[in-house]
């Protein structure tokens, strides 16, 4: 069951590869074209699209996903450098042009999302990097006129048993360049690895502590401009008519446009081009959404979820077995839109020309947002140059379906016919919409007169981002989006009666996946009415869960190691609560124990998070905990702090006076712990999320005795009840 | 026109006296290394030294920093740069990587200040810039570990 989940986004993205492949034409392999050019004076040895290696023995390991923190630079050379036995000192990583060789594995166009860029290269990139290996030592063995098979390599050489000759990889380019690539190659086992699972430093640290790494923001051409964009007030609107006379006026200011998303201003710099949008004089149609308000959104929502919604999961009569249950619970939740923030605010540079075009942007997108400035354009997406820069953070906000932040760059650079930098303002960031849909949630769960859980009747109103899109038919399956129910549906507990039923919430407010999409809100109601139910049945939470989980020993396991590293049911200081949280997403499963109190000012202060976590088997052990102790931040931001609040249609928040993130002193100590598994590999970045703000909450009613209803954590819900 | 001491170079810049020195840095002057995140002083990631303190270049008009010394993530001087970038590689701080500048500014006038601060004074010096993939434990540990470095101490 957990497979068709996890399994969703791939789904998804062979939709798109089909809606997108009959434009893709330009096959061409990058490595091949370099490698037979080179007959004379040969630099490099490039056996595939992946690996190319210098005379001066430089290994470039060519990267098909972006690198936006979550390690993959460094993750995917690893698997290169391992078959290939390099010298990891030697070893670059590059990213990839946009390419169909670049395609992702599982889902067939280029793009990094789902927590996928290293299980999805698991075989291809270690082919790659084998491949290579196998050439070379067949150029060693020619040079030496011995047989391959007395020749072994390490460190970045091919050596000679026999004879104890030594040549580098940088020393046999030439010749191994005139070689075939195998067809076939061998991989290691596991058991000889020398580099995969030993905690391995970043190969992006250095660029990031000094200033040299170049983000999209950072990209600066001969003769470029900088563009604002002022977009609709209210998601949906359109310029009804606008006066630029103020913003012309501004010294530095160069064009003033209308673009079908707003009114783009022009200017040397950005300094000049936010004045001028500042004096821009718009009179907006608001459209349908214009009396949007958070309030009667939830009235709506609330209605919705007693109407017929899509059954996504069946078992028993819920109905019925909650009549006969012993005891009751009636639980109501309200979850908001929460944005993405990355640190970056998003940008793109364009420069269109006459028969070409060419854009540098931090995207996780790659297949479509080249696409998409091909059609802005007017050009194939052949003759579109895309280069992908570092992203400042992406946690999915860089994976639009619609190519929206690359489209304006390319729009405004073809009519101003200029290089083009569009910069999205930290307010423009905020208030642009493609959040995590707001989840609302109602459960009513019983437990039979032993205590176990006798039915659970799950609903949830959220809105689809898939309905409407080329991957509805992939991901909409009888009714049910699958990134709405992921995480409920797949309630792991042993129940007998369970329903969980989906209502559509009406499409308007443009939403997205958000670091771990459906799961964010949804394992926080699974993991809190859990963990009510333990407690209405007078058990020990972490008990009540092992004790449902007899079919799935993987997330027991994992529970196990994080509440023993945690020393669950140890005594904790006066006013401290521990409560635990567990849930699988991504091939992964992750449990959090949280320890909180509640300090003077009424807030909650989280003191320390113990984590473990099983993804099968692990490239860089250090990256896993990275990715664990930033997902923590990243669910407490979420938890403490996030929500997006609409007031005549307007979004509320602007900035991170109104939306704050995480801080230093907030920051709880993380220990995080990986379970020793073999078998499947599953993804690192996003599984972390889930269990965070159920983690937390759990901890906190064990000070209050109160249920944590609502997110963000608000002071009056943690009083004593 | 606008004389200024960056780095240790002198330039001159032609721009309005209004325009924050974060947007002369990154566009008039090509130093991209300091960040623009918040533009009201909120998250750090525009964090510079202005005669060796540290300031929010989103929200310091760059008249403010006329005849003054401007010092960026790039000229960082050796002292405080060797041992705070040491640390930083030894715990492996980054992630996407985009605040770090800010966080190595902020962090380096807090060592320059308190050779050995404790938990809380890195609290009080660190709170201000905003970290979105969460790297703040390690943050923490790089600074306790520049500090020990630049003391001369063992790692």
């Amino acid at each position: 069951m957990s497979d068709i989940i996890n399994l969703s986004r791939r789904e998804v993205l062979k939709a798109g590869a089909l809606a997108g492949g009959g434009l893709i034409l330009g096959v061409s392999l990058p490595g091949f074209v370099r490698n037979a050019a080179a007959q004379q004076g040969v630099t490099t040895f490039a056996p595939n699209a992946f690996v190319r290696i210098g005379l001066d023995d430089l290994v470039t390991v060519i990267v098909p996903h972006s690198e936006m923190g979550q390690g993959a630079y460094t993750s995917v050379a690893m698997m290169v450098a391992e078959e290939l036995e390099a010298d990891w000192t030697k070893v670059r990583a590059e990213s990839a042009p946009v390419d169909p060789v670049y395609n992702h594995t599982a889902y067939g166009i280029q793009m990094t999302g789902g927590s996928t860029s290293t299980w999805s290269e698991w075989k291809r990139l270690r082919e790659a990097g084998a491949a290579a290996r196998q050439m070379l030592i067949s150029a060693a063995a020619d040079t030496w006129k011995v047989e391959p098979a007395t020749c072994a390599t390490e460190n970045g050489a091919v050596v000679h048993a026999g004879s104890g000759r030594r040549l580098t990889y940088g020393k046999l380019v030439e010749s191994a360049s005139k070689l075939t690539p195998p067809k076939e190659v061998t991989l290691k086992d596991a058991k000889n690895f020398k580099l995969i699972g030993k905690a391995t430093k970043r190969l992006d640290t250095p660029e990031k502590t000094n200033g040299k790494a170049i983000f999209g923001i950072d990209v600066n051409l001969p003769g470029m401009k900088v563009a604002v964009v002022a977009r609709p007030p209210v998601f949906g609107g359109k310029v009804k008519r606008f006066t630029a006379d103020g913003a012309k006026a501004v010294p530095g200011v160069r064009h003033v446009m209308e673009i079908p998303r707003g009114i783009a201003v022009v200017a040397d710099g950005f300094w000049s081009a936010k004045l001028g949008r500042d004096a821009l004089e718009i009179e907006w149609d608001d459209g349908p959404l214009a009396s949007l308000d958070t309030r009667t959104q939830g009235e709506q929502y609330a209605k919705l979820a007693l109407e017929a919604g899509a059954v996504g999961r069946k078992e028993g009569d819920a109905a019925a077995a909650l009549e006969s249950a012993a005891k009751k619970i009636d639980a109501v939740y309200d979850l908001p839109y929460l944005a993405h923030a990355p640190m970056e605010p998003l940008n793109c540079v364009a420069d269109v020309r006459e028969d070409s075009c060419e854009v540098w942007v931090g995207t996780q997108f790659q297949t479509g947002d080249r696409i998409a400035a091909a059609q802005e354009a007017g050009l194939k997406p052949e003759q579109v140059k895309l280069h992908t820069t570092l992203l400042g953070g992406g946690f999915g906000r860089r994976a639009v379906v619609d190519g929206h932040f690359v489209r304006e760059a390319v729009q405004i650079s073809k009519a101003v016919k200029a290089p083009i930098k569009v910069i999205w303002t930290r307010e423009d960031d905020t208030r642009g919409g493609f959040y995590r849909p707001r989840a609302y949630h109602t459960v009513k769960a019983g437990i039979d007169a032993s205590g176990s859980p006798s039915t659970w009747e799950h609903h949830i109103v959220c809105q689809s981002f898939m309905m409407g899109t080329p991957f509805e038919g992939f991901m909409v399956k009888e009714g049910v989006d699958e990134t709405a129910v992921e995480g409920a549906r797949d309630n792991p507990y042993a129940i007998p009666n369970i329903r969980v039923v989906w209502h559509v919430a009406p499409a308007g407010v443009p939403t997205l996946w958000w670091r771990s999409v459906g799961h964010s809100h949804n394992a926080f109601i699974v993991e809190t009415v859990i963990d009510e139910l333990a407690h209405a049945a007078g058990k020990d939470p972490l008990e009540y869960r092992l004790g449902l989980l007899g079919k799935h020993p993987r997330i027991k396991r994992v529970l196990e190691l994080a509440t023993d590293k945690a020393g669950w049911g140890k005594p904790l200081p006066e006013g401290r609560g521990r409560g635990v949280a567990v849930h699988e997403s991504f091939g992964s499963v992750v449990a959090h124990v949280a320890e909180a109190s509640i300090g003077k000012d009424g807030r909650p202060k989280v003191h320390r998070f113990v984590c473990a976590i099983d993804c099968g088997p692990v490239v860089n052990p250090d990256t896993v905990r990275a990715q664990m102790e930033g997902a923590i931040a990243f669910g407490l931001s979420a938890a403490l702090y996030g929500e997006i609040t609409f007031d005549k249609g307007r979004v509320r928040e602007r900035n991170f006076h109104d939306y704050p993130l995480l801080r230093m002193n907030e920051m709880p100590e993380v220990e995080a712990h990986i379970v020793p598994d073999a078998e499947k590999m599953g993804g690192v970045g996003e599984p972390g999320v889930p269990p965070v703000a159920p983690a937390l909450a759990n901890a906190l009613f064990t000070i209050t005795g109160k249920r944590i209803r609502r997110l963000p954590i608000r002071t009056e819900d943690l009083k004593k009840g | 026109m606008i004389k200024l001491k960056v780095n240790g170079k002198d330039r001159t810049v032609d721009v309005d006296p209004e325009t924050p020195l974060l947007w002369v840095i990154r566009e008039s002057l090509g130093l991209t290394g300091t960040k623009y995140g918040c533009g009201m002083s909120l998250c750090g990631a525009c964090t510079v030294h202005l005669d060796g303190e540290a300031v929010r270049s989103c929200v310091t008009p760059v008249s403010r920093a006329e005849g003054r010394q401007v010092t960026t993530i790039e000229g960082l001087g050796a002292d405080l740069a060797g041992p705070l970038q040491e640390a930083w590689i030894s715990e492996d701080v980054p992630q996407c990587g985009y605040c770090q500048s800010g966080q190595i500014m902020a962090a380096a006038v807090l060592l320059r200040e308190n050779p050995k601060p404790t938990d809380k004074d890195v609290d009080d010096a660190m709170t201000g810039n905003i970290c979105r993939c969460g790297t703040y434990q390690r943050i923490r540990c790089a600074i306790h570990l520049a500090a020990r470095i630049k003391a001369g101490g063992k790692k």
